[in-house]
């Protein structure tokens, strides 16, 4: 390879030149597709909070709630049909995964049942873990299901543990962690309730 | 050099994973689907062109001694641009690779090809190797990732094959990965033989 002398001088320039440049491509790339980015996010969640809940006109402020550890934030978006409050989506989570973390798009009714959920991030087992997707909204065993139930009269807790909940078959661990994210995710619910009817009753 | 050779030769003779056996990580890691398989072998092929061109076009101006991180630099430029990319128009699939697109950085085969070849032959040559080797590679991820998923949740590009009761789990989990390449490069080079 016949390339310039090894010389001080010559590699400063020719290391600056390339990071130089590099830096440059990487930034209009980076302002290019900022935008882009931010909406594809936006979408995934605001699609996320479609399914979870039954149809609905609008979405109100988001509360933001701070979770127990004090770290994370549990989000709450309040949504609305003819101006009357249908529900809420809860954007909840837990690290007590397989893998660790867990981000779930939980739909709560006016009653505090569960509409629905979508599991949003996760590191689990495919093929194992990865089926909470699917296993707990399966509307053929209601055993195992969460749709329609209410952590105040089920025991959201897998049937190992002496729960009401099938949890899924050789994700034991996986089932109980999930369960918590919706625990957690009733919890801001209720909080939410609270502060509600607090400050209707003034 | 004979240009059509020159592009084949990634497919069989010098497949970069069956063959030179590099690239190993996100060979292992990405392949349970063919489509994530598919995505990382084109994302990596993007890469490998783009700095295969590059590196061939500035060699004469580098000074050896900074070729090494100065290669290293134009590669993970190129990455970093497929990463936003990704993340900006395919969303989904960045939530699957996301994890594996920055290690295409150290991924041995594009720093091996700008080092081995681009740097030593001209452009038109570098850019049909990038080509070859990536499309090679492509070849081999889909290969192993098609044949994990239908052994292993019994779908093939996310179409159901055969009812998910009949699956061996164990194929779409890690040590299945090492099983089918295994298998597969006693294949290959069973075929090379002939």
């Amino acid at each position: 390879m016949a390339g310039r002398e090894s010389n001080f001088r010559n590699m400063v320039i020719t290391l600056f030149l390339v990071t130089f440049v590099a830096a440059g491509a990487l930034g209009l790339v980076y302002e290019f597709t900022k935008e882009a980015i931010a909406e594809a996010k936006l979408k995934a969640q605001s699609e996320a909070i479609e399914k979870v809940l039954p149809s609905f006109e609008e979405l109100g402020e988001t509360f933001k709630v701070a979770a127990e550890n004090g770290e994370d934030t549990i989000e709450i978006f309040p949504a609305y049909q003819d101006d009357q409050l249908v529900g809420y989506a809860v954007k909840t989570f837990t690290n007590q995964g397989y893998s660790g973390y867990i981000s779930i798009m939980a739909g709560i009714d006016n009653s505090g049942n569960f509409t629905g959920y979508e599991v949003l991030e996760h590191d689990e087992t495919p093929g194992l873990g990865s089926k909470m997707n699917e296993w707990f909204r399966n509307e053929e065993k209601p055993a195992q299901s969460v749709i329609g139930k209410n952590p105040e009269s089920t025991e959201f807790e897998v049937t190992k543990d002496g729960g009401d909940i099938d949890g899924i078959t050789a994700s034991t661990i996986t089932s109980r962690a999930f369960l918590e994210a919706l625990k957690r995710a009733y919890r801001a619910y209720e909080e939410q309730e609270d502060l509600n009817t607090g400050s209707a009753g003034q | 050099m004979n240009q059509w050779k020159n592009f084949t030769k990634g497919f069989i003779k010098e497949n970069p994973v069956f063959v030179l056996l590099l690239g190993m990580c996100p060979t292992l890691g990405v392949t349970s689907s063919a489509i994530n398989g598919l995505g990382m072998g084109l994302a990596t092929t993007f890469v490998l062109v783009m700095s295969n061109i590059v590196v061939s076009i500035i060699k004469k101006q580098i000074p050896d001694k900074v070729r090494i991180p100065s290669f290293i630099v134009i590669i993970a430029t190129f990455v970093t641009i497929v990463e936003l990319a990704m993340e900006a128009y395919l969303p989904s699939l960045f939530k699957s690779l996301g994890l594996f697109i920055p290690l295409i950085v150290v991924n041995c085969i594009v720093l091996g090809r700008a080092e081995a070849f681009a740097s030593k032959n001209n452009l038109v040559s570098s850019v049909v190797d990038g080509f070859g080797i990536g499309f090679g590679f492509s070849f081999a991820l889909v290969l192993l990732g098609g044949i994990r998923e239908l052994l292993g949740s019994g779908k093939l590009f996310s179409i159901t094959v055969y009812p998910e009761d009949y699956v061996t789990l164990l194929f779409v989990l890690a040590p299945g990965a090492f099983i089918v390449l295994g298998y597969l490069i006693a294949i290959i080079n069973r075929i090379k033989k002939d």
